[in-house]
């Protein structure tokens, strides 16, 4: 192997990486926060009986879920000035990662939703339980604990679907890479640098889930299996 | 203006593309699940080394972006081996790790799931390792594994779009290009999303009534 490695370049420009991974933070953290929002309300709609708003949603959740991220993006990049609506790249990059969020979001807070019994809020009603009392502790706490796994699952995915946004110039830590090597065509050295901080982000988000996991929902750590 | 191409012309170039999306899709998702089932193996070997390995392997291809192994895969290879991989080919190495990788991790939680007593009836029984995968274990995880490896292909599909990023021509980057010269995003794009969308959906529904089936 003629090629030797030369790892100081990323040591060198680590200020790129940093301002790029603060941006991929900003859009996660926004985007995710408002895919929450559209979440718990296409799973009310989904499970509020209401026979349209469940079809409405049911369209949204599945379009999403089958068309490609990329394709979600540059639509709204592209698509969305024909409309006369400007947006720049990274604010674009937030809208289509929350729609893309809220998607998946609805179908796993919904599934937490159905996974408590009926028979759970009327043992709470029949011990005198208050409507918000219920709510709280019999409802809401419980289908937390259930779908916690898999909504920390989706928001590492959603983070990682952030790299899709160098696509269209929004400068996150992906595109701190793609500049470093048209500059200095070190490709292996930054790209594989670049992969080993998004690990680092994915194995700081699995310990903070496992942290918060343990503090409020140890609870259910007996009666989940 | 656009009077070059009509729509219909937009619909047959993107569906040409298309071609290439399943194409590489396949190949993919086959490759990926032979590679797969072999990391699966050693995920679940008794070998402590060997599956150390194989879990670092599948926290690195579940852990990091897919571009990024796009761009490993197609920029990385040429300057480390001097191999200038074409865009297919380096799109189907990386996608093909890809999916080996998160393969490898739905089939290990099938097989983790089943009961341990299952491998001592048929350790009981006189069978070896292999003899207990093969006639206990596996045909029992492999009902619990067929719905989420369905939906898995509909990630595959959805993956192949990144590869227009190194240069390969399937669907996403038809379009991409389509639009550059008619300058009509929102009928480029919504058409190559109905594309997907009949690709991925009926292998969504599937999936979902395979679980139903299940449960």
């Amino acid at each position: 192997m003629g090629y030797s490695f030369d790892f100081s370049v990323i040591r060198d420009n680590i200020g790129l990486f940093v301002a790029g991974a603060l941006l991929t933070f900003r859009v996660s953290i926004i985007a995710i926060a408002f895919g929450l929002i559209l979440g718990i309300a296409g799973a009310l709609f989904r499970t509020s009986g209401n026979k349209i708003l469940n079809r409405i949603t049911l369209v949204y959740v599945e379009v999403i879920r089958n068309t490609p991220f990329l394709i979600q993006l540059f639509f709204i990049f592209f698509g969305l000035p024909k409309l006369g609506i400007r947006l720049n790249a990274e604010e674009s990059a937030i809208l289509s990662l929350a729609f893309n969020f809220g998607a998946y979001a609805t179908e796993i807070i919904r599934s937490g939703v159905e996974s408590i019994h009926k028979g759970q809020i009327e043992a709470g009603m029949a011990l005198g339980f208050k409507p918000l009392q219920i709510f709280r502790h019999i409802i809401l706490t419980p289908a937390l604990a259930n779908i916690y796994t898999a909504l920390i699952g989706q928001v590492i995915l959603a983070v990682l679907f952030t790299s899709v946004i160098s696509q269209i110039a929004a400068e996150d830590l992906t595109f701190a890479g793609d500049f470093l090597n048209s500059r200095t065509f070190r490709s292996f050295e930054i790209y594989f640098m670049v992969s080993l901080f998004y690990l680092a982000i994915v194995w700081m988000i699995k310990g903070m889930g496992y942290w918060v996991e343990r503090r409020f929902f140890g609870f259910a750590k007996y009666s989940r299996r | 203006m656009g009077d070059d191409f009509t729509l219909g012309r937009i619909v047959l170039n993107l569906l040409i593309a298309t071609k290439w999306t399943i194409i590489l899709s396949l190949i993919a998702f086959v490759v990926g699940g032979i590679v797969g089932f072999l990391v699966m193996m050693m995920r679940i070997s008794p070998i402590k080394p060997v599956q150390f390995l194989s879990w670092l392997y599948v926290e690195f291809f579940q852990g990091t972006p897919l571009l990024l192994q796009l761009f490993l895969a197609f920029f990385g290879t040429s300057v480390v081996f001097g191999i200038n991989l074409s865009p297919l080919a380096a799109a189907t190495l990386a996608l093909t790790v890809f999916t080996s990788s998160f393969l490898a991790d739905i089939w290990r939680s099938a097989i983790e799931v089943l009961p341990k007593g299952q491998w001592e009836a048929a350790s009981v029984l006189g069978l070896n390792y292999f003899q207990q995968l093969r006639f206990v274990i596996l045909p029992q995880a492999v009902k619990l594994a067929i719905a989420p490896t369905v939906g898995f292909l509909v990630q595959v599909i959805k993956g192949t779009s990144l590869a227009s990023v190194i240069g390969f021509t399937e669907l996403s980057r038809a379009a991409a290009q389509i639009n550059n010269v008619t300058l009509q995003p929102l009928l480029v794009f919504s058409i190559a999303g109905v594309i997907y969308f009949l690709l991925c959906y009926p292998l969504s529904l599937w999936s979902q009534r395979i679980e139903q089936r299940l449960t």
